[in-house]
């Protein structure tokens, strides 16, 4: 069992649905990111997920994309947002990586796999790498997760067959991350029905825990999905309170509220 | 050559996608594969390509053209004289019927030069679908008529303002798009770039190109061609002519790729030249990026050129040294545009002009018996601008006084050391 499991697993034995915040490293600086993710695990975020900046962020809308930008403009390289998981990892949360795979492949797969884990990473999230290209050998990122003893998570989404569900899902460890709706990142006035259906549909054919993400802001909504999701994924609602912020301490308070709220969200969710 | 059924050309290709565009790829795939054997399908295609788009396209001989050529036989492949102006309503036809095979009824697109984008407004009109092309806004105003003709032809044009607001960008925002309305559309990629099949299937609406070309060059020569020329940023013309000529080995393919202000400069879109393997927009590569794999910023004069990735094929065929490529600087294809002009009577899209520039070069290696056939893309009646403020004139009369003092001083046969 790895750290994350071991939260996950912890989380459904208290009867709920764990809580797991983004932000992207290095906005609106590299310490300030770090200081901020610290904060959020402090207010009751069970999971991190650290955004490792990317030039075409295709799953990514304008929140998120805004913030990327400007972290990318600062300078922030593959080995600031190392740095950052290490402050995170500190600690005691389970800390993921978020990256699109390019900047994973140029880092140098190996590398990048055995700098996470040495920094106290428990795995990486790649939402444009499924396992069908991460088993070739010229990508290799299921063998560089097992040497490295690395969590991987890969995304299943409301247009998966069950065939791909069942493909996907075998591949993960950790979690599932399932995409609430069709579309990319950024906060929603309502959690798509989708959502449940396809976390229903990801139970029939496996065991692995599957976390909500795309679209949840509010403890509400965070509620919602705590009812049927084992964990509750919040990036541009915190990545929003950040770039709203006048400075980097008002953005740390802002971000810590935040998860405050959507801690007593996951909490409030009627039991599965 | 073929892919592998994953779309891998040796280590290049594949799908790096989000998973939410899995099933619409294996759909789109599907599509394809059962149009490819087709025969109602074909027909129609056929049809629309002879009717609709003009096909077949002219050879054309460029007399004296060939005399800055080293007097090798320069032929011209005239995709410049479709419907729309270019070679790229060759893909679209096929993409377009392919969505209403799917039962879609809304195509996007991305749009550099904006010949990509009048091609899909064009086929949407025609069958009467939904049409939104991305666009960067760096490149609406550079190419603004063919923002007018787009929105003339009925279909939405979004300026896209991230990023580098260029082509790379519009196809970054085209995919946001499609992954959320994949249910009712389709993306029509414009180049064999992006995830599988795209590549494939590309190449396969384009490579008519040279299917014609090879038989009209064995008609009016009695052989094959010497070597094969054509630009590259995505490379969907180039592969549209390479292709018919793969099995030739005998056959020299050359692609030139836009050197901007020269690949030493750091400013420039030669993406094989300058680039290294890595995956952007959906499929492994060739790409610009930096240490940390982040994509650089492209420069070419040329907007249908200006990309930091080019089609995985391309990728193949350069590193199994089947074809080769070579960078053109922006001011070498504007001799080579300006020398059309005036040797020809044919305005050259800036695009094609990094082929005819090629093709000077190559012509003089090549020497007086040699063929050598040009894909000339498109035609360059967008870019009239561009040549104007490039030649530092603003009428046509001056237009032309530039063009003739390019031809009284032909290029220096000792600047053909370098492409």
């Amino acid at each position: 069992m790895s750290v994350l499991s071991d939260v996950l697993a912890a989380a459904r034995g208290e009867g709920r649905a764990a809580l797991i915040g983004y932000l992207p490293a290095g906005y609106p600086s590299v310490a300030g990111a770090a200081d901020a993710l610290c904060a959020m695990v402090a207010a009751g975020v069970d999971v991190v997920e650290i955004g490792l900046p990317y030039s075409d962020p295709l799953m990514d809308g304008p929140t998120i994309q805004r913030a990327v930008e400007a972290a990318l403009e600062s300078g922030t390289t593959t080995d600031d947002v190392l740095a950052t998981v290490r402050s995170v990892a500190a600690t005691g949360a389970p800390t993921l990586v978020m990256s699109y795979w390019n900047p994973i492949q140029r880092y140098g797969v190996d590398r990048f796999a055995a700098g996470l884990a040495d920094a106290g990473g428990a795995g990486a999230i790649t939402p444009d790498l499924t396992p069908d290209e991460a088993s070739r050998a010229d990508t290799d990122w299921l063998a560089a997760t097992d040497a490295a003893s690395l969590d991987r998570v890969f995304l299943v989404a409301p247009s998966s067959t069950e065939q791909r569900l069942r493909y996907t899902t075998e591949h993960c460890r950790g979690f599932v991350y399932a995409a609430s709706t069709m579309g990319v990142t950024g906060t929603r006035a309502s959690v798509s029905g989708g959502a449940k259906e396809l976390v229903e549909r990801v139970r029939r054919v496996s065991d692995i825990p599957v976390c909500v993400g795309l679209g949840v802001s509010s403890a509400a909504q965070a509620a919602e999905v705590a009812s049927f999701a084992d964990g509750v994924i919040v990036g541009s609602a915190f990545v929003r309170r950040v770039l709203d912020a006048p400075d980097a301490q008002a953005g740390e308070k802002a971000v810590a509220d935040l998860a405050a709220e959507l801690a007593d969200g996951v909490r409030q969710a009627t039991p599965r | 050559m073929n892919p592998d059924a994953a779309g891998h050309f040796g280590p290049y290709g594949g799908r790096f996608v989000p998973e939410a565009l899995m099933a619409a790829l294996d759909e789109l795939a599907a599509a394809f594969d059962k149009a490819r054997n087709d025969e109602t399908f074909q027909a129609e295609l056929g049809a629309l390509l002879s009717s609709y788009a003009g096909r077949p396209s002219p050879l054309t001989e460029a007399r004296r053209f060939s005399e800055h050529a080293g007097n090798a036989r320069v032929l011209l492949k005239r995709e410049d004289l479709n419907h729309t102006g270019s070679h790229k309503i060759n893909n679209v036809l096929g993409q377009v019927l392919l969505t209403r095979e799917m039962g879609k009824t809304r195509v996007i697109a991305e749009t550099g030069a904006g010949q990509h984008g009048v091609a899909t407004a064009t086929a949407c009109a025609l069958f009467g679908f939904e049409c939104v092309v991305y666009m960067g806004e760096e490149d609406t105003r550079r190419q603004a008529l063919n923002v007018a003709r787009m929105r003339l032809l009925g279909a939405e044009v979004v300026p896209v303002t991230s990023g580098s607001r260029t082509l790379k960008d519009a196809m970054n925002e085209a995919m946001r798009d499609w992954v959320t309305n994949v249910d009712t559309t389709h993306y029509c990629i414009g180049s064999v770039a992006g995830p599988h099949p795209f590549p494939l299937m590309v190449r396969e609406f384009q490579r008519i190109i040279g299917d014609e070309a090879r038989a009209q060059v064995l008609d009016l020569v009695g052989r094959l061609p010497d070597a094969v020329v054509a630009c590259v940023g995505g490379g969907s013309n180039a592969l549209g002519i390479f292709t018919a000529f793969l099995g030739d080995p005998d056959v020299r393919l050359y692609g030139f790729e836009a050197g901007g202000d020269g690949v030493e400069t750091g400013r420039h879109a030669a993406t094989i030249t300058g680039g290294s393997p890595g995956v952007l927009h959906g499929s492994r590569s060739y790409v610009l990026q930096d240490d940390m794999g982040q994509t650089i910023a492209s420069h070419s004069i040329s907007a249908g050129l200006d990309y930091p990735g080019v089609g995985p094929e391309h990728a193949w065929l350069a590193d199994s040294g089947r074809a080769s490529y070579h960078p053109v600087t922006d001011a070498e294809a504007m001799d080579a545009f300006a020398l059309l002009c005036k040797t020809e009577g044919i305005i050259p899209a800036i695009e094609s002009a990094h082929a005819l520039a090629g093709a000077i070069t190559v012509g003089r290696e090549l020497g007086p018996e040699s063929v050598v056939l040009v894909n000339l893309s498109g035609r360059g009646d967008k870019d009239v601008d561009t040549a104007a403020t490039w030649f530092g004139v603003v009428s046509a009369e001056e237009i032309a006084e530039a063009a003739k003092a390019g031809v009284e001083e032909p290029a220096q046969d000792a600047s053909g050391e370098g492409w």
